[in-house]
């Protein structure tokens, strides 16, 4: 199976899996839902996989229209597939990371209502993703882009009688419109710009467009479609200032946060900047704009994932802040290492929102690490592989975290070097961003395998309460069924090797050839030295990341031992615990600022500018302007013939003078 | 010696008049009905003079043409006038507002 | 000399009694003053050689629809007082737009492109007017003249199916389904009469009859 055919299988599998379920899923019950829909992801991985096979070794690369979508003048809109490099790894990944969730929700969904209904959720999810990573145009990737957006929104809002859910939901929705906005007028300019809406046409077009100013300004055309762009890759990236929505996102299932909120969506803006590096590499402004915005989620985000309770926001707070890595990379142009990250990333963030669900599971549900402890010998293997993903998050050697992000941090450095506004900050950033994640990281671990058995107290409530299976007695938590242990042993072990089997081909450059470059300086840089995991990992020795790192786990662990010592260091830094408590107002700042200054240009557009201006003055203006000629000329109409015959004799006078003058001009 | 301008001025002084009586006349129907009939009378003046100096005949073809028209249109006005006087017992114009809906 | 003396008389004639029509009070010395100017007007087209129109001015003009205003005019009971109301108020204006259009019209004629010079059409050949029109009418016009023929029939219809009653019980109606379904049967009766009857014996037979 080659060509188009091959690459429609990957497509349509888990649609054609999605609708069936999504239409037929209460009639054919759980089994033959999950069966199905898992049958279409899996077809879709393992043709992904020959994709990648195809692409890497036998470069067979594809570029084309499928079906034209609409024509207009000389314009037309087409759905088409590109394939390379960058899509066939980003096709492995998702639809890896999409095949371990679907195997697992399994065994986490299974005592949930609307079971058929969510395995028909992620297999369209799948579905917009492949659409999104195999586009080969702006309209096809902002058509999987909304189609994600969707489905988060759905899946984010999948307990739709809890009202926080409700609310979780709606905010993610509209502060993904706030950056769809951007990304359309992105579009719209690129449109207009560039004539073309085909990656390949705009690629071409845009470096003669270096010296156009948007009209009326003095800004540079390129950055403007840029940051634009990038508006959007903040929204559905979760980039600092649009990052509210993603930690109440946790409000879905656990693998939907697995999926969508960390390996697979939230990577949408990383994988279109980097798709679309030609165009970044032309605006230094606009990559120091994403330096920032990366840099500010990395650190001062990643911060905020130190105080919370709730095991989920940990990890939540921890996806912000390595996307806020990744948007470091690529903001230092240094594309081919955000993707590596993004990879890396995905398997490690999954397995540890998997394992985050494989304890929620064990705990009936209960998502406090306060009322956690002492899982570790009850849970062994989701202990070991959280412990895996953790190490892998702190980027301790030789997990597939340390060499992505210490190729980050060392992206930064050059770019620093080459004097990139904003270098400094992303230097300063990274480098503590180290530190930041070891801290929460291996606190949620300390929090929730080490220590007392806090759950017990907790379980002594329940069974006062007269719980049925609980009663009169104490249970210990259990180990996860295999469909659960299983997914999170698949993910454990690429989380271990994929760095250092990755770090040649991402950092080489070579497993992204032809479709993602490098700025020149980071290029220059990679091919001045050849790097090897093994020199990395003891060079590593020899700079700070490693032991910060290191001196992350242990004031973790010195906070855990220490009994009391948090309380006590919250309350010398209360002001600054209580401006993360409060997530540095931002919410507020959207609810009591934005949205009602929102809602005030809302209610101003409507009573004046739709009931007075619209609907009053040219609506029903426009009818009263007629009401009242027809009132002043109906005086005219008075019904009597002789005035009718006055009327015409004196248009006949008029007529006879009009034509007396031009006989006499 | 009479030429064309003495009969073309003497039907403009007629068509005048008939103005005139469309507008004196405003309440009787009936004097204005001949004002028109005067007017299409001045009318055909002009073309007779008009036919008559130019030597072409087409000028009386229409003269021809339009005394049967008038024929026919005062044959029904009047036949308008009748049953709108047997209907309303007046021909004053005041009372024909029927048209105004 | 004697052309331009009849003008000038014949001229004065008109638009004196057109000045009536649209002034007197009473209507039927309207009609009779607009029947003075068609005579008028006749005579006038006679002096231009155009004899033929000149005489069906007459003919149709005044003998029939002049009549048939008269006979309007008469049939209707019109209040004159009524009638006249507003006519001094519309008088001035009246006379401004007359003058306008006088003027206009004078103007116009008055322009040089517009005067032409010559002498009105002279019988030539021994081809009389009516003669001469009767030739373009049945040829050129024939078409024309059919429709006219038309128009006239048109207006006759017209004017009867207006001035009818439907609730006349003297009217008339032709019913097309009786007269379409009409058996010979029902237009012609047999009957067996005696050669001679005696009137005064017709009755007691019937009676009998009936007995």
């Amino acid at each position: 199976m080659v060509g188009t055919s091959l690459y429609l299988t990957i497509i349509l599998a888990p649609l054609i899996a999605s609708v069936i379920v999504g239409i037929f899923g209460v009639k054919l019950g759980k089994k033959p839902s999950h069966t199905l829909t898992i049958l279409g992801v899996l077809i879709s991985t393992v043709c992904s996989y020959i994709v990648l096979y195809q692409v890497q070794l036998e470069h067979i690369t594809y570029n084309g229209p499928l079906y034209t979508w609409l024509t207009v003048g000389s314009q037309t809109f087409s759905v088409g597939i590109l394939i390379d490099t960058l899509t066939s790894i980003m096709l492995v990944v998702v639809t890896s990371v999409s095949l371990m969730v679907h195997i697992y929700t399994i065994g986490y969904m299974a005592e949930e209502d609307g079971y058929e209904r969510f395995f028909s959720y992620i297999s369209l999810f799948t579905f917009m993703m492949i659409i999104l990573v195999m586009s080969n145009n702006f309209m096809q990737l902002f058509f999987g882009w909304e189609g994600v957006g969707l489905v988060s929104y759905l899946l984010i809002g999948f307990y739709y009688k809890r009202e926080s859910a409700i609310f979780a939901n709606l905010k993610a929705f509209l502060i993904n419109r706030i950056g769809d906005l951007g990304f359309l007028l992105g579009i719209g300019l690129v449109f207009a710009y560039c004539g073309s809406l085909n990656y390949v046409d705009v690629f071409a077009k845009v470096s003669s467009l270096t010296q156009v100013m948007l009209p009326c300004t003095d800004w540079n055309i390129i950055t403007v479609m840029c940051i634009l762009l990038f508006i959007g890759a903040m929204g559905k990236s979760a980039q600092f200032p649009l990052h509210v929505w993603l930690p109440d996102s946790m409000e879905g299932p656990t693998p939907i946060s697995a999926l969508i909120h960390a390996a697979t969506m939230v990577t949408a803006g990383i994988f279109m900047v980097a798709r679309l590096s030609p165009m970044f590499n032309l605006s230094e402004t606009a990559l120091s704009v994403i330096i920032y915005a990366g840099g500010i989620n990395c650190f001062f985000l990643g911060i905020l994932g130190i105080i919370q309770t709730d095991i989920k926001r940990v990890v939540a707070y921890s996806t912000l802040s390595q996307l806020g890595y990744m948007a470091v990379a690529l903001g230092c142009g240094s594309y081919s290492v955000a993707i590596f990250h993004l990879m890396t990333h995905a398997f490690f963030k999954g397995l540890l929102f998997l394992a985050a669900g494989s304890v929620i599971l064990a705990m009936h549900h209960e998502q406090d690490m306060r009322k956690m402890g002492g899982l570790a010998k009850y849970m062994p293997i989701t202990y070991i592989t959280m412990l895996l993903g953790s190490l892998a998050l702190a980027g301790i050697p030789p997990f597939a975290g340390f060499f992505s992000k210490d190729m980050i941090i060392t992206s930064a450095v050059v770019a620093y070097q080459h004097g990139l506004p904003g270098g400094a900050f992303a230097v300063f950033t990274v480098y503590a961003s180290v530190f930041v994640t070891a801290l929460y990281s291996f606190r949620l671990i300390f929090m929730t395998f080490h220590g007392k058995e806090r759950f017990r107290d907790i379980h002594d409530d329940h069974s006062h309460h007269g719980h049925d299976e609980h009663h009169g007695g104490h249970t210990n938590p259990k180990e996860s069924p295999f469909v659960v242990t299983l997914p999170l042993i698949l993910m454990a072990i690429p989380s271990v090797i994929i760095g250092w089997l990755g770090l040649k081909l991402f950092v080489g450059g070579a497993i992204l050839d032809g479709s993602v470059f490098n700025i020149s300086w980071i290029t220059q840089r990679f091919a001045e030295e050849t790097i090897t995991p093994i020199n990395m990992i003891i060079d590593s020795f020899k700079e700070p990341p490693v032991y910060l790192a290191l001196a992350g786990i242990i004031v973790a662990f010195v906070f855990h031992k220490v009994d009391g010592l948090s309380q006590k260091f919250v309350n010398i830094i209360k002001p600054v615990y209580n401006l993360l408590d409060k997530k540095y107002y931002m919410d507020d700042l959207y609810i009591k600022l934005f949205a009602p200054f929102g809602r005030g240009i809302g209610k101003f557009l409507w009573t004046i500018g739709d009931m007075v201006i619209i609907d009053g003055l040219i609506v029903n203006g426009s009818a009263k302007v007629v009401e009242w000629y027809s009132r002043v000329f109906r005086k005219l109409q008075s019904g009597y013939v002789n005035s009718y015959a006055t009327f015409m004799v004196l248009g006949v006078i008029i007529l006879l003078t009009f034509c007396t003058s031009l006989i006499f001009s | 010696m009479i030429g064309m301008t003495h009969f073309l001025i003497l039907s403009a002084i007629l068509f005048a008049i008939a103005v005139m009586g469309i507008f004196l006349n405003r309440k009787n129907i009936i004097v204005v009905l001949m004002s028109i009939e005067l007017m299409l009378l001045a009318v055909n003046f002009n073309f007779i003079t008009f036919s008559s100096f130019l030597h072409n005949i087409a000028g009386q073809i229409f003269v021809f043409f339009t005394l049967t028209v008038a024929a026919a249109e005062s044959a029904i006005g009047l036949a308008i006038l009748i049953i709108l006087f047997r209907n309303l017992r007046s021909i004053n114009v005041q009372d024909m507002d029927k048209l105004q809906g | 000399m004697l052309t331009t003396v009849l003008f000038y008389v014949f001229a004065i004639i008109l638009v004196f009694s057109a000045l009536k029509v649209v002034t007197s009070k009473n209507p039927i010395s309207s009609v009779l003053f607009l029947v003075l100017a068609f005579v008028t007007s006749a005579c006038l087209w006679l002096m231009l050689n155009v004899e033929f129109l000149a005489l069906v001015l007459i003919v149709v003009y005044v003998g029939a629809v002049m009549v048939l205003f008269l006979f309007v005019v008469m049939m209707l009971d019109i209040d004159v007082e009524t009638m006249r109301k507003g006519f001094w108020k519309h008088l001035p204006l009246a006379i401004l737009l007359g003058i306008i259009v006088l003027v206009e019209m004078v103007l116009v004629i008055l322009n040089k492109p517009m005067v032409i010079t010559g002498s009105p059409e002279v019988v030539s050949n021994n081809i009389s007017n009516a003669n001469q029109l009767g030739w373009v009418l049945y040829t050129q016009y024939s078409y024309p003249v059919e429709l006219a023929s038309m128009i006239l029939l048109l207006g006759l219809v017209a004017a009867v199916a207006i001035t009818l009653r439907k609730t006349d019980k003297n009217a008339k109606y032709q019913d097309i389904r009786k007269q379409v379904s009409v058996k010979a049967s029902d237009r012609f009766e047999m009957i067996n009469m005696p050669a001679e009857v005696e009137v005064d014996n017709l009755e007691p037979q019937n009676k009998e009859e009936v007995k």
